[in-house]
Parts: structure tokens; sequence; C-alpha cells
């Protein structure tokens, strides 16, 4: 593969910079909460910034190459090195990061989840920051790894400090999953690197050598990371941590989780697992497929069952990461650009639907959706913004959410050469089965929350649930406020004009999948 | 009539030395021997200092140990810098090579730490400070002796000197019930531990003619086989290092010691101490018996399972922060035993050895900042009952952080310096590509994910529970406390993210003759 290496400080201060205002916010008195919260969104503007600066000096018709690639010795003694770079696959993920990084950044300006320590919140959110943008540059496994182990604590912390009534239990969990998942990658890292002659840990080195690594060991090394990618993206059965920690979790976290977070996993794939080890990839694909149409059907059938709105869309996900490795099971061009393209998609609508239930929960201080109701009476802005990004989650044509799971549905008719057809033609038929299903939990959820005249304990304004707000009962529910605004309307634009013009995105992703899946052309 | 006998008593001594060997001067280094020299002397002027100095004035005791330590610390790095890569004195029984080196500022270093983590401690509990300071240097100046040591004799009597302090150190706190106990149990089974092991040296010798550890291993390969008094011997050995290491099932002190000794001293053990012993146990293996691997493969392999199982689930159990600790250090001590465990398969010894270095290093800058939080922490509580830590982030912000940092490299989670230590351990396992190798990794894998679960529970307290008796006054932390934290953390923190550093200095760590060369 031909690297670039022009501007290759771009990614390191890209990644790095949110570190700088860790630095600062380490300094700032934890009283001074308005100069707190400028260096944080100071920090994320200009983080973006340069991932910007990065998107405009990204050459695009080379976005199978890698670019803006650094080498530096890190670890010399175990062949690892500082290598950073991306592609087209790396680089919209990398950009997303961060612009789903400010967003949420501008969302907490007045939303510090209680008990409150707005120092702390901003602090973690960009070593988080931080670590998602390393996991997507690294082309090194060990400092992949470094990485991904990054974001854990964070999001730790985040989850149990500033989550929910069971927020112990869940952010427990979450991270005993993940890093019993991590364990067993980490194991299979070493075996890779010593199964090919203990050269390097270079990701484009691995992917020239794998290869001729015989093919039950590499089912084996791919199984190590198998379960430590399908924790996290979370594939069904290891999906069980990812309602609580989506329920419990604070707006930001819930956010950052599913935007980000959970496409670690898949990305992962396509990046390392794949490429690495074709002949265990095609032996794994049909039970990986096989695994993503269970979560479809199974996350679909949990939605219809849920009574709370935050985990009625948790469970969404894991349908949606369905469709998302549905996609990277058929290891053909289309399925991987489908599977890319479902990544982005997921991370702005979920990531808004997210955001909606926060807001939703601040002003009725419940999710419990049998007592919501009339939200579009009340306050039909946010009424509407919740129609369309739940119209966006079913996958209506227009919207991004199409543009992620028809391709996906559809790459299964046609997979790889040597899977088997038939199989794969079963999954597609469940899989479409799923979209209907996908439209009945959405739609419903979307009637009951929006549709009618507000439950009675809410139709006289913001008192009802409100412990404080007992004998004040006439204010009005506040809509959308500016805070809100500033911080959905991107999410809101990329969503129909991703929608609208997909090639955008599929024209940076359709050349580096080719490279991904070169291993499986000769 | 007394000079009489005195004069034939020489004569018979002067007989019988000559029988043996004719008399020759040895060659002395000083400059090898410095590191020890200035301990030696720093710890006499402490003595002095202190049966001579006024009460009011004896604070400058802690600073008299301190710049012995740095002081002793310059020569070390002289050798360092030096061409001369090996320095060999008293046939090879007394060897400064850059092993040696390494480990030695490694003690040092840490001796440092627990004398900044002391000098408020003792002097505000009214300790005998010349004495405490007097000791702690003996035993540092033993574990100096150690890991140069290349002789069953030395090795013996730098192990000694460096455990006699330590017991009357853990016993510091004499009116304090649990400290006696402490300092008796340790007392009790540490000489336990020395009898054995004296015993397996003496089955040693007696095979092998000689105490010189390279005299050892050519004993074996001279006879082409091992015999049974060399297998017997070694095991006793190892029995005895894997009391001084707590290795399950010889670990049973540890705790006990731990929670009664005063808290610094408990950093000490945890550290330098156990430290010493591993340094110890590799020396000998891979000097002495590189080998009788087939003996001590298998025997290190169950110890190593044993000891991370046992540690981690009698862990999970405890309420007491520095029991928790305690058992925390024994488990993290199987991650040590685990490359010796296939040392010997696939030329694996050099890779052991590192991980070994590599782990130790930054498993001591990690606890020792681990035992400084406590105690800091406990200043304010005074309690080490893990439920008085709840709310610590809420009043304490900077403890709280540091104290997440320091569990987190602990558990092992990047980009803290413990996930370097375990990454090498793991490495060296995979290397001897063997199912010896592979079990003992998923063993350990799955123990470094269980272990999360105690320290995740610390965690837990610190940032998600609320104040227990609602007082959140700030914790005032002395100056040398806050220096020892900060030592500890930058070390933690640098190790973590530039593992090459520690890599480097476990690779560096050549071991003289090692692996029969």
């Amino acid at each position: 593969m031909e690297m670039l290496r022009d501007e290759n400080w771009v990614l390191s201060v890209g990644t790095f910079l949110p570190m700088v205002g860790v630095l600062l916010l380490l300094i700032v008195p934890k009283a001074n909460d308005q100069l707190i919260k400028m260096v944080a969104l100071f920090t994320s503007i200009a983080t973006l910034a340069v991932g910007v600066f990065t998107l405009f000096k990204f050459n695009f018709d080379q976005a199978g190459s890698m670019q803006f690639v650094a080498e530096n010795k890190w670890i010399p003694l175990i062949k690892s090195s500082y290598f950073i770079g991306v592609d087209g696959i790396s680089l919209p993920m990398y950009v997303l990061s961060m612009v789903i990084t400010l967003l949420v950044v501008i969302y907490s300006l007045n939303h510090i989840p209680s008990p409150g320590n707005p120092k702390a919140f901003f602090i973690l959110m960009l070593v988080l920051q931080t670590g998602m943008a390393g996991t997507f540059i690294a082309q090194d496994l060990i400092l992949f790894f470094v990485f991904f182990e990054l974001v854990l604590l964070p999001m730790y912390f985040m989850i149990g400090v500033w989550g929910g009534e069971n927020r112990q239990y869940a952010s427990l969990k979450f991270f005993l999953y993940t890093m019993f998942g991590s364990a067993l990658m980490l194991v299979a890292f070493l075996a890779l690197f010593f199964k090919t002659g203990a050269e390097s840990f270079a990701i484009p080195y691995l992917v020239e050598n794998g290869g001729a690594i015989a093919r039950n060991v590499q089912i084996w090394i791919f199984a190590g990371m198998f379960i430590g990618f399908a924790v996290k993206v979370p594939m069904f059965p290891f999906h069980t941590w990812l309602p609580d920690a989506h329920t419990q979790a604070p707006t930001q976290g819930s956010v950052i989780l599913a935007a980000i977070l959970l496409k670690l996993g898949t990305y992962g794939f396509i990046r390392i697992a794949i490429p690495i080890l074709p002949e265990a990839a095609k032996a794994w694909a049909p039970y990986i497929g096989g695994l993503a149409v269970i979560g479809i059907i199974y996350g679909a059938l949990g939605c219809l069952a849920q009574t709370d709105m935050k985990r009625l869309i948790a469970f969404s996900s894991v349908a949606h990461m369905g469709y998302v490795m549905l996609g990277v099971s058929t290891l053909t061009d289309f399925g991987m650009s489908a599977a890319m393209f479902g990544m982005v998609a997921h991370g702005l609508i979920t990531g808004m639907l997210f955001f909606l239930a926060g807001s939703i929960k601040e002003r009725y201080h419940t999710l419990e959706i049998s007592r919501l109701g009339g939200l579009l009476t009340q306050m039909p802005r946010m009424g509407w913004i919740l129609g369309m990004a739940s119209m966006a989650s079913l996958g209506l044509p227009g919207l991004a959410g199409f543009w992620g799971e028809f391709p996906a549905i559809l790459s299964a008719y046609n997979p790889a050469d040597g899977l088997n057809v038939t199989v794969f033609r079963v999954y597609m038929v469940i899989a479409a089965l799923g979209t209907v299903l996908a439209a009945a939990y959405l739609l419903w959820l979307f009637q009951r929350v929006a549709f009618g005249e507000p439950k009675a304990e809410f139709a006289g304004g913001a008192h009802g649930a409100d412990d404080h707000g007992s004998g004040h009962g006439h204010s009005q529910f506040e809509d959308v406020n500016k805070f809100e605004w500033i911080a959905w309307t991107p999410l809101l634009i990329a969503i129909v004009v991703f929608g609208v013009v997909p090639n955008l995105l599929f024209s940076m992703i359709d050349p580096a999948v080719h490279g991904i899946l070169a291993g499986f052309k000769g | 009539m007394a000079s009489s006998q005195a004069s034939r008593a020489n004569h018979v001594l002067n007989t019988v030395v000559n029988a043996v060997a004719p008399w020759v001067n040895p060659v002395i280094d000083y400059h090898a021997l410095a590191p020890e020299m200035v301990l030696a002397a720093g710890l006499c002027v402490v003595l002095l200092a202190d049966l001579f100095m006024d009460e009011s004035r004896k604070w400058i005791l802690s600073s008299l140990a301190g710049f012995t330590l740095l002081g002793a610390m310059l020569p070390v790095l002289t050798l360092g810098l030096h061409d001369t890569d090996v320095r060999s004195m008293f046939d090879g029984r007394y060897v400064v090579d850059n092993f040696s080196l390494v480990v030695k500022a490694l003690f040092l270093l840490a001796g440092y730490v627990v004398v900044l983590l002391s000098s408020n401690h003792v002097e505000e509990d009214e300790y005998w400070r010349g004495e405490y300071y007097f000791l702690l240097l003996s035993s540092i100046l033993g574990m100096v002796m150690i890991s140069s040591s290349r002789d069953l004799v030395s090795i013996f009597v730098a192990l000694e000197f460096l455990s006699i302090p330590a017991y009357m150190l853990a016993a510091w706190r004499k009116r304090d019930i649990k400290s006696n106990e402490a300092g008796v149990k340790y007392f009790l089974l540490g000489v336990f531990a020395s009898a054995v092991m004296l015993y397996g040296m003496s089955l040693l010798y007696g095979v092998a003619n000689s105490t010189l550890l390279v005299d050892l291993g050519k004993s074996i390969t001279a006879t082409g086989s091992l015999s049974s008094l060399h297998a017997l011997g070694i095991v006793f050995v190892i029995v005895g290092f894997a009391f001084k290491v707590s290795a399950v099932p010889f670990h049973t002190w540890a705790p006990d010691t731990y929670e009664g000794a005063p808290a610094p001293i408990t950093a000490f053990l945890s550290v330098a101490s156990k430290a010493a012993g591993f340094i110890a146990l590799a020396t000998l293996l891979f000097v002495a018996f590189p080998q009788a691997s087939d003996v001590w493969q298998p025997f290190i392999w169950v110890l190593s399972a044993l000891t991370m199982t046992v540690g981690n689930v009698v862990a999970l159990r405890q309420t007491n922060i520095v029991r928790m600790i305690a058992y925390s250090s024994v488990s993290q001590g199987g991650f040590v035993l685990m490359p010796l465990a296939v040392a010997g398969i696939n030329n694996g010894g050099a890779s052991a050895l590192r991980a070994v270095v590599v782990y130790m290093l930054i498993y001591a800058a990690t606890n020792l900042g681990m035992f400084g939080v406590i105690i800091a922490v406990s200043r304010k509580t005074r309690s080490a009952e893990i439920s008085s830590w709840g709310g610590l982030f809420s009043y304490a912000p900077g403890l709280g952080a540091l104290a997440t940092i320091f569990l987190a490299s602990l558990a092992g989670i990047p980009p803290l310096g413990g996930w370097v230590g375990k990454f090498a351990a793991f490495q060296s396992m995979l290397t001897s590509v063997s199912g010896w190798g592979y079990s003992l990794a998923l063993i350990g894998a799955v123990n470094s994910v269980v272990a999360f679960g105690y320290y995740g529970s610390v965690m837990r307290e610190i940032w998600m529970k609320p104040v227990p008796d609602g007082d959140t006054t700030p914790i005032r932390i002395p100056g040398s406390l806050k220096l020892a934290l900060v030592f500890t953390a930058a070390t933690t923190l640098v190790l973590g993210i530039l593992p090459g550093v520690a890599m480097h200095f476990g690779d560096i760590a050549r071991l003289t003759s090692a692996f029969g060369g």
C-alpha cells in the first residue's frame, strides 16, 4: 500500500490537542465554572478545526492510501512503533469523533448532570476524545490497544459518577465486559506477532504477512479478536452490558457511547481482524453474519418490549449494529462500504436520539413511555426533531440511515466467493424482516411519545414529577433551547445531507475498502 | 598460658587456611563497591547523629537518610556510564554488572521514596527516629548486596541482612498489639524460611563441592544428569524464596504483617523486600540452574498460578484497604513468577528476565505511590476501612485522581505503567510457544480481569460513594509526602506512555553468566 507522508504532524496534533485542554483544565480552579467551560469549548473547537483541516488536506483521489503517515520509535524492544495514518475508512470516523465531542461539549454547557463538578466531567470527556481519535489513526496494534483501552476508564467514571440510579452496577458491568474482551484481544495480538515472525506490530506489515499463517491457527487468533471486538460492537450474545450502560449513562455518555465507542469494535473488524486473517475471516463470516441477524431480530423484539425510551434506543443500537456486522460479514466491497456508511449514519442518528432522550428526561423527569405523550402539542419543535430522527433511524430513504441499512441487506444477496450463498440469502430475508420490525418499534415509540394529548400529570406544565416545582404548576415546558439548537443542528443537517448525497461518504470509503479486501482477491 | 593458647589456635587456623588454598589478598574494586560503602557510612552517621543530637533537631535524620540513599545513587550512575561492563570480585562471588546496577538503582530509589513516606509518619507517632532510619538503611544495604551476590553464602548473608532489620521495623509500633503480631509472625516464618533455604543450600553444596553459583551449574553439566540431591536442594531453596516473596501457599504471613506494620514499612516490605526476593531467585535460577529447568519450571508454574489466583480471590473479599493491597501484592507476585515458569523453554531466559525486571520497576513505582495515597488519606480518616474512602474525589480531588492512577496501573489498564509489566510477562509466556506458557498466560489473563473487581471497588468508593461521615475538610499533605506522590505518579505515567524506557532498562539488565553462558 502506498503511504503519503506529507504534513504528518496533523494527526498527532489533532489527537493530542485535547490533552493540552486537560492540562489547562487541571490548573483552572474548580470553582471557576465559566472558565472551565470556555477552556473545554475552545479545546474541542480547536480540535475539530484541526480535524477539518485534515479533511481539506486529505487527497480524496487516493483515499485508499494511508495519508499523513508518521512513524516514530516507541517501544523498539518489542518492535512496536508510534505509527499513525488515515485512509478513507479511518478519516470519517476520526472526524466524526471530533464533531460529536464538540457537540456534546456544547450541550454540556448548560446540561451538567448531577452531581455537577464540570471540571472533572470535561477532563474525562477530553481524555475520551484523545482515546477515540487515537484508535482510529493507530496503524500499530499495540498503539491501537493502548488507545482502545484509554477510553475505558473515562467512560467508566462518566457512567458511574454522573449516571442514573443503577449507575454503579452498569458501569462495572461495562468495564468488566470490555476488559475481558480486550484481554483476549491482546493475547490474540501477541499470538499474531509471534506467528508472523515476531517482526513488527505494524498493521500494514501484518496484512502482508498474516495470510501466510496456517488456517487453523488463524481461526484461533481470530477468535480472540472476535471476542474483543464483538463485546465492543456489541454483537449478540455479548450485548447485555449495552442496555444497562446506555440507560444509566448521562446523556453525554450515551451519545458518545452510541456515536463513537461502539464503532471501535466494528472498525477493529474492518481494519484489523479481516484484512490480516483472510482465511479465518472466511471461516468465521457465516457465524458473524448469523449472530448479526440474530442481533437484528433480537434487538428489534427487545425494543418492542421496552417501557423506557432510553432503553429502547439502546436496544435499537443492537439491531443497527447488526446491520453493520451483516455488511462486514459478506466480505464484499459493497457490504463493507455499507457497513462503514452504517457506522457513520448510526453515529449521527442514534447520537441525536440520545440527545433527545436526555432533553425529554430533563423536562419530564421520566422516560417511562407510558407516562409521556403529546410532545408535539407541548414542544412542537422537539417533537418534530424526534419524528425526523425516528424516521432516519428506521431507514427512510432520503435520510442517512437508509444508506447504511439497505445496501447492507442487499450485499448479503451476493457474498464473497467461497461463502455459502444460500445461508447469506436467508440472512438477507431475515434482515429485511428486521426493517419492518424497526419501523414498527420506532413509529410506535414516536406515536406514544409525540401524538395525542399530554398525560394529565404533565398537562399543566413543568411540575408533575418535579420534586421542587410544586406550587408553581403553570410554567410551560421550554421547547428546544439555544444550546440544544447549536448542538443538534449540525447532526440534523448531516443526516439530511448524507441521505441526499450519500456519495460524499461512499467516494471516500470505497477506495479504502478495496484495499482492505485486497487479500481476498488473489 | 592465654597467649600460648591463642598462638596455638592461630597456628591451627593458619594450617587449615594454608591447606585449603594459599591466601591471596582479594582485589577490591572500590568504585564497584562505592554504593555499599556510601550506605554503610550513611547508616553509621545516622546512628551517631541520633546519639548526640538534641531531640528538637532530629528531624534532620530523615534528610540524612534520604541524602545517603541519593548519595549511593551517584556511584551507581557513574558505574552505569563507565565502559567496564562487568566487575567481578572475590572469584566471581560478588559481581557488579548491568543487571545488578539496574536493580540497585531500583532499591535505592524505592528506599528514598520510603524515607519520604516515613518522615512525617515517624515524627507524628513518636517513633524512635534514629533507629528507624538506621534499620531502614541497613535493610536497603542488604538489598543492594543481594543484587550483586553470586554465591550461596553471600546470597544468604545479604538476605539475612535485609530481613532482620525488616522484622524489627514491622514490630515498630511497640504499644500496638497488631504491630507486635506483625513483627512476630514475620520473624517466625522468616527464620523458618531461612532455615529451609539454608538446608537446601547445604544439600547443593554437598553435591557441587562449591558455593559459587556458576560452579553449581557446572556440577550439573559435569555429571550430565540431575541427581536427586540437586533436585531436592533446588526445591528447598525455591520454597525458602517463596516465603520471602509471599507466594501461595507460603504467603500466610503477608496480610497480617502488612496490616500491623507501620504503613511506610508495609510499603517497603511489599515493594523492596519482595523485589529482593525475586531478584535473588532469578539470579539463582538463571546463573546456577539453567540446566535444571525441568525441575523448577513445573514447580514455579504451580506457584505462579496459585499465587495470582488465590491472592486475587481473597483480595476480593477484603474490607480493609491495607489488607486488600497486601493480597493484591501477593497476586502481583504471581505475575512476576509467571515468566520464570517457562524461562527454560525455547531460549526464553532473556525475555523472562527482562519481564521480571520491567515488572518490578513499574510495580515498585505504582505500589509505593498507592501506599503514599493510603498514608495521606489515613491522616484524615484515621481508618483503613475501604468504606472510609467514600467520596474522596469530592473533597480531595488530587488524591482521588492519584489513587485512580495507581489503582488503574495495578489493574494493568493502559496508558498507565502497569500494563507494560503485564505485557512483558505475557509476551514472554507466548515466546515459549508451549502449552505450559499458553495455559499460564490464559490463567493470567483471566486473573487480570478479576483483579479489576477489587481495584474497581476502591475507585467506586472514591468517585461514586458519598462521604461516610460528611466530613469534607480537605486533606493537608506534608511536603515530603507530596514529593513522593508526584515522583511515583510521574514514573507510573511516563513508563506507561513511553514503555520503551522501562523495556530499555529491562533489556540492559543483562545478568552476567546467566543461562549457562
